[in-house]
């Protein structure tokens, strides 16, 4: 897995609550077998209208705003557990999504593939949106070590918070796989003395 | 310690607690399907790990088939492929695989609970987040993404950190033509789509105790919606007498002594919940959802609430519908009764008891998708397959169907679909597709009438 330090760089605002899996990448592409090409689906039907052609009002078409830094709305990612949607996220570009509120199984899916969940109060959200619609050239800086994020034009940051055990897997690119198949002899005990089914 | 049912199994499965970080939680099944697995199989080939415990696998085929011509191959190559990969890893693994034209074949979380394979006091795994559906056995079942998929493959295991405890209680005597689907659409409405996120949910009290086991399933199945990763009901004798006698099932003497254990799990009197909610059962009514997430719910006799916000209009923009409006009389060209939520036998049962000697209205399309092969069959020889031919339903094979669309079961842009499944998010049902969540027994009704109708004076 790709390590994440830290990061500073613009953000495009996705001011919508609820944003589901299914509109993150819709289910029609879940046909593949493996985690390339998801990218050029991502938000597939806000995206492109019906003919294909790019949505203008959608901000991912809108030349304005660009970056590796994606800031929605409250409870993003909630809905179906396909890690495509986290895959879809990453390939576009994408490394950190901010929101109020993430969906427990979308969050586990983007923290075991290096795409950091950042959760910040709803104050600081409104901060965040009210900063990168004034100028899309805002520049955020995310710092995983001290755990912080700030508009770097104000000064403006908040603490965040992330699982210890996690945070050091980013920091140094470390999967949860390596870890349980190190813990093998653990894992064989459990199965010699407390194995119910 | 007084301990709930939820710190019961879960104490129960930890293999190792890592300071300050997650447990090491042991899993008794892992269930897999067709969408969600082949990157996982991937990986381990990769990383040349093999698969520990193939044993504790069991994998299906039911998000990408279709539901017509189920003995001829699949026309789309893309799924076609995603199929054999499915046979080829289970293969290649000794994976059971109960595949398209098994008799076992069928939705996951159909087919798991009807051969026995779930079991209470069991941890249940499968990369869908609908694996909460398990938990109606007092079990701790949850959906997981890919990686945990491989990271089960690799070890049986799994990192997590244990969830906050959260109970929902409810008491009295449901109204005639509530289901439990109106029940947890109705809990979900007042709860909201994230008041779960970061809990495991028990449900309590004497309306899920009167539940048969395809009605907790119903509500266990949507804990998810509200953001829970499970959500749980105690086993008892409902529970015992539905896995007694089933395939894989314990036996004899040895399902007398699980049984005994069994008994212990349920939640110590005076243990502590971090957040509990109570509610009246006189309060539920038919429910029907009028937005595009599963919260955005009203009883069928009340009217789209005033005043909501930015991301609301947005949703009642993409449904075309306003603000203070009521959903009696909407015509419906389209209604759905399948998927993990809503198509079990007694969920057919239910609608075909509405429909018996009725017709469906021109405009509608019914769509009648059984959970699984041994549904099929009981529909079959419950006489419930002539009920709904003879009232123009369209009766199909089983699988995921219109619930995600991945397959041709999809509902056509703008055209609204009063369905018996779990989400109601835009183009869930087919790109531009709206659809309306409601019990078996709504999607019943709306077909018969052509349009949302308060059924309840219908019924007998």
């Amino acid at each position: 897995m790709e390590k994440f330090i830290s990061l500073t760089d613009t953000a495009v605002p996705l001011e919508i609550e609820n944003i589901d899996t299914d509109q993150i990448i819709p289910a029609r592409f879940l046909k593949a077998t493996d985690k390339a090409g998801f990218g050029e689906n991502l938000f597939r039907d806000w995206r492109f209208n019906k003919e294909g052609n790019p949505n203008p009002d959608f901000n991912l078409n809108n030349k304005k705003y660009a970056g590796s830094i994606l800031v929605a709305g409250d409870n993003f990612g909630c809905g179906s557990s396909r890690e495509h949607a986290a895959w879809a996220l990453k390939a576009y570009g994408f490394k950190v999504i901010v929101s109020s509120y993430f969906a427990d199984i979308f969050k586990g899916n983007s923290l075991n593939n290096g795409l950091l969940p950042l959760q910040v109060s709803p104050e600081f959200l409104e901060k965040l949106f009210i900063a990168i619609n004034s100028d899309a050239s805002e520049k955020i800086h995310i710092d995983l070590e001290n755990q912080l994020i700030k508009i770097t034009s104000t000064g403006e940051s908040e603490k965040f918070d992330i699982d210890p055990y996690k945070k050091n897997c980013m920091l140094n690119g470390y999967d949860d796989i390596d870890f349980l198949v190190s813990r093998k002899e653990a894992i064989q005990k459990f199965e010699d003395t407390k194995l119910q089914f | 310690m007084k301990r709930t049912l939820f710190d019961k199994i879960w104490d129960a499965h930890v293999v190792e607690t890592i300071t300050a970080g997650p447990d090491i939680l042991y899993i008794d099944k892992h269930l897999i399907h067709e969408v969600t697995s082949p990157q996982a199989f991937n990986e381990l080939r990769e990383r040349n790990i093999p698969i520990l415990r193939p044993d504790k696998i069991v994998a299906t085929a039911d998000h990408n088939t279709p539901t017509e011509n189920q003995h001829l191959p699949i026309k789309d190559l893309l799924s076609r492929n995603q199929l054999k990969q499915l046979s080829t890893n289970c293969e290649e693994n000794n994976i059971t695989l109960y595949g398209l034209g098994h008799p076992y074949n069928g939705i996951v979380h159909v087919m798991a609970p009807e051969l026995g394979i779930t079991q209470p006091g069991m941890t249940i795994v499968c990369g869908d987040s609908h694996t909460s559906t398990h938990g109606a056995f007092g079990t701790i079942a949850f959906g997981i993404g890919t990686s945990q998929v491989a990271q089960v493959f690799a070890s049986q295991c799994l990192l997590v950190e244990k969830p906050k405890k959260l109970r929902v209680n409810v008491n009295g005597k449901l109204k005639n033509g509530v289901l439990p689907k109106d029940v947890i659409l109705y809990l979900i409405s007042k709860l909201g789509t994230n008041s779960g996120t970061g809990y495991f949910c028990e449900y309590a009290g004497n309306v899920f105790e009167e539940m048969s086991m395809e009605g907790r399933m119903t509500v266990c199945n949507m804990s998810i919606e509200m953001g829970a990763r499970g959500g749980l009901i105690a086993p008892d004798e409902t529970t015992f007498s539905y896995v007694e006698g089933r395939e894989f099932a314990p036996k004899g003497v040895e399902f007398e002594k699980m049984k005994a254990y069994w008994k212990n799990l349920k939640t110590d009197e005076g243990a502590e919940f971090d957040k509990e909610y109570s509610f009246s059962a006189e309060d539920i009514e038919p429910m029907i959802t009028y937005g595009t997430n599963p919260g955005m719910g009203i009883k069928l006799t009340e009217a789209i609430p005033l005043n909501q916000g930015n991301s609301d209009k947005k949703a009642l923009e993409y449904m075309g519908f306003t603000e203070g409006e009521s959903l009696i009389d909407k015509p419906i060209n389209y209604i759905f009764i399948g998927s993990c939520t809503n198509s079990r036998i007694e969920d057919f049962r239910t609608a075909a008891s509405y429909i018996k000697g009725k017709q469906k209205a021109a405009n509608v399309n019914a769509l009648i998708v059984p959970g699984s092969r041994q549904v099929a069959e009981q529909i079959k020889a419950e006489g419930l397959q002539s009920i709904f031919e003879e009232a123009g339903f369209s009766l199909r094979q089983p699988g995921c169907s219109a619930c995600l669309a991945m397959n041709d079961d999809k509902i056509p842009a703008g055209e609204y679909c009063v369905s018996t499944s779990n989400r109601n998010f835009e183009g869930r049902q087919g790109q531009g597709s709206r659809t309306l969540l409601a019990s078996p027994l709504t999607a019943a009704a709306t077909a018969i009438a052509g349009k949302i109708t308060n059924f309840t004076h219908n019924l007998n």
